[in-house]
């Protein structure tokens, strides 16, 4: 095995000889036009955002805003928004729930029993990307509409009631988030979980492990990165969307997405600004903390 | 406390290819037993019949008096050193080497695991995560995780082949001395015929996924029973030859007008065509119409066409007057003639260093199948 020819590698390797002038400059040549794109579309844009959380919340798109330092917006926009604040991220955590449930099983059945049938199920679970996520959340919505056949179904089974509805409901949204967002969930569960070489599964039961207890003691600390990449990969884009709750839900089911979006279209931009460096923060700690606790072993 | 393992009509059929076919096989309990032979030949996948993860097609798996044919791998007493020995990346060595105790709930596994890595020499490491361990260090924990729940048989599967050579040998007679501590048999796969020669009591020379012979290392090589086991265990010079009668305990064999004798109980064969074999170091040189006493099997008329000297011995090349080779060993002990390239030169050999084997047998099986 190659761990072998790491080892000795890692043992004997001399201090690496100080690379070339001319080499240097290739690395930063091939750097160049990426960190451009970077500069221009994210680092600019990310300044332009900050700087305006910080204007003057009394100013218009007509008067023009004036640089007030008001640190003050935060404060103010939470002071509003905390509900909607707090339910994106509800959402967003229900929906990471519900993918983690529904892709783990999915993930685990393509890389582990699929067999020949492999490409065709990852072909499938990639299907729906080649709509856009708009038109399949329009169809979602008529889909759950109240005349539609599942409303109607779910009457007739008595599970809904006869004022009962599926669409404007929180149910929805989360589905539709749920919906949306699998793909993410399961590619990188199924990148992590095809990896895992067998015969460590196989080690499990020759040294006394059951099926279930190889999978809680091999398989499954074996895939947290992918458990770790598909969580946050749902996660963060569903705590900012506002798609579902607009076609699926009602005001009631408002996340803070339709609020910035809203925001932003009336012209209230250090408000909007704010909303948006606030979410941003709050997910980026989020992650932080979460991405500490499943690199050490207690996520186990 | 431990029993024989027997495999009764084991056959493995896998999609339009038979990999294992009919083995019968009984390993004696305690022993250190090879399965030796060339890659392909079905040794992986007998090792995973005895240890549970493949189901054989027909066939019963005994150990002792239980079957456990159709027993699942977790519930058998019987634990694997796999190729590339499968330690479990995420977890450290003490963790892997504890792995089977903890899932048999043994109480007190710390004082065990510890003792392990003491006789596998490892104390030091139990901290370590496998990928910073070196391969050899990574061998040795797999055969202490395996070794701690105290099998009744231990299947090590080419335990030592990612090791280079030095290591290799260094690891044999430490695994050596571990089976004769713990008293487990071992079945070791290896497609290596010196390390099965050095470690094992007992050989099975498997080859297209049947057994061409069982015995001791001794036993193989001094009377091999097939072309392929004579040539792949060691070299063997086979030259045809045709039964024309018997002399007492003798079988009278013609090669080329002349008349050679090897004992019955060394012919497999007793009549018709035959491949008369002996290996390089029992055959002699003498210049060119030397006397040799009777008894003495004898080959005339040959030339030297290559000689090597590796120092402790010397190999010759002797091409016989039909154009066959014969490789010769000769040690250099100073008593006798050495020979040039182009000397022309007598064979003789005891009637008791050579073997008849079956003429229907491919002459240069297992030829290739030597590394
Ligand atoms: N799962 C499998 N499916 C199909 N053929 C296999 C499988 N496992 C092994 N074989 C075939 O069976 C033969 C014996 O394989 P193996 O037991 O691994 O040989 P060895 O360990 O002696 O090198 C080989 O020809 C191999 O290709
Ligand atoms: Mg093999």
């Amino acid at each position: 095995m190659s761990a072998v020819g790491q080892l000795s590698a890692a043992s004997q390797t001399p201090a690496p000889p100080p690379p070339r002038s001319g080499r240097r400059l290739t690395a930063y040549l091939l750097l160049l036009p990426g960190g451009l794109w970077l500069l221009l579309f994210f680092v600019v844009p990310l300044v332009s955002l900050l700087a305006a959380s910080l204007y003057d919340p009394n100013g218009s798109i007509e008067d023009g805003f004036s640089m007030t330092w008001s640190f003050g917006n935060f404060a103010d926009t939470m002071a509003d928004y905390a509900r909607p604040f707090g339910r994106s991220l509800w959402y967003a955590l229900l929906t990471t729930a519900f993918c983690l449930l529904l892709g783990y099983p999915l993930a685990y059945a393509i890389a582990m029993k699929a067999g020949r049938w492999k490409n065709l199920m990852l072909a499938l679970v990639i299907a729906p990307f080649f709509t856009s996520f708009l038109i399949r959340t329009l169809s979602w919505k008529l889909l759950l509409s109240d005349n539609g056949f599942v409303v109607d179904a779910l009457k007739w089974l008595h599970i809904l009631g006869p004022d009962g509805r599926l669409l404007a409901t929180t149910a929805a949204v989360v589905t539709g988030l749920t919906y949306n967002f699998l793909p993410f969930m399961v590619l990188p569960l199924y990148a992590s979980l095809e990896k895992i070489d067998r015969r460590l599964i196989e080690a499990g039961g020759d040294l006394f492990a059951g099926p279930l207890t190889t999978f809680r003691v091999v398989t499954l600390p074996l895939s947290m990165p992918g458990v770790v990449a598909g969580t946050l990969l749902t996660f963060i884009p569903a705590a900012g969307d506002y798609i579902n709750a607009q076609l699926l839900g009602t005001p009631k089911q408002r996340m803070i997405g339709n609020d910035i979006q809203r925001l932003f279209s009336a012209g209230a931009y250090p408000t909007a600004a704010a909303l948006s460096v606030t979410l941003m923060a709050a997910i980026v700690v989020l992650v932080l903390i979460y991405v500490r606790r499943a690199g050490t072993d207690d996520l186990v | 406390m431990t029993s024989d393992l027997v495999l009764e009509g084991i056959s493995k059929q896998f999609a339009g290819h038979r990999a294992v076919d009919n083995l019968d096989l009984t390993v004696p309990a305690g022993s250190f037993f090879a399965l030796l032979g060339p890659s392909g030949c079905g040794k992986t996948t007998t090792l995973r019949m005895i240890a549970g993860l493949e189901e054989p097609t027909t066939g019963t798996i005994r150990l002792g008096d239980d079957e456990i044919t159709g027993l699942r791998p977790y519930k058998r007493p019987v634990n694997t050193v796999f190729q590339n020995y499968a330690l479990f990346p995420h977890l450290d060595i003490f963790e892997n080497v504890a792995f089977g105790l903890k899932r048999r709930k043994v109480k007190d596994y710390k004082p065990k695991v510890e003792e392990m890595l003491d006789l596998v020499e490892l104390n030091d490491y139990g901290k370590r995560r496998p990928g910073q361990l070196s391969g050899g260090q990574q061998q040795r924990v797999a055969l202490a995780r395996a070794l701690i729940n105290r099998p009744q048989v231990l299947l090590l599967d080419e335990p030592l082949g990612a090791l280079d050579l030095k290591l290799r040998r260094q690891m044999q007679l430490e695994l050596k001395r571990i089976q004769t501590e713990v008293g487990i048999t071992f079945v070791h796969v290896t497609h290596d015929q010196e390390e099965a020669m050095t470690m094992a009591d007992t050989i099975a020379v498997m080859n297209g996924g049947l057994i061409e012979q069982l015995g001791s290392p001794a036993e193989l090589y001094d009377l091999p029973a097939t072309t392929f086991v004579a040539n792949f265990l060691g070299q063997s010079n086979l030259i045809r030859g045709a039964i024309i009668g018997q002399a007492d305990e003798n079988l009278i064999v013609d090669v080329q007008g002349r008349k050679v004798l090897v004992p019955k109980a060394r012919c497999r064969v007793t009549e018709g065509e035959v491949w008369l074999g002996i290996r390089p170091e029992k055959v002699f040189l003498a210049p060119a119409g030397t006397e040799e006493g009777d008894g003495v099997n004898q080959l005339l008329g040959a030339v030297v066409t290559d000689v090597s000297y590796v120092g402790v011995s010397t190999q010759y090349l002797a091409k016989l007057p039909w154009g066959q080779e014969l490789t010769v060993f000769e040690q250099n002990t100073g008593a006798r003639d050495t020979f040039r390239a182009g000397d022309a030169v007598d064979l003789h050999w005891r009637p008791a260093h050579s073997f008849l084997l079956d003429a229907a047998q491919d002459a240069l099986a297992g030829v290739e199948d030597v590394e």
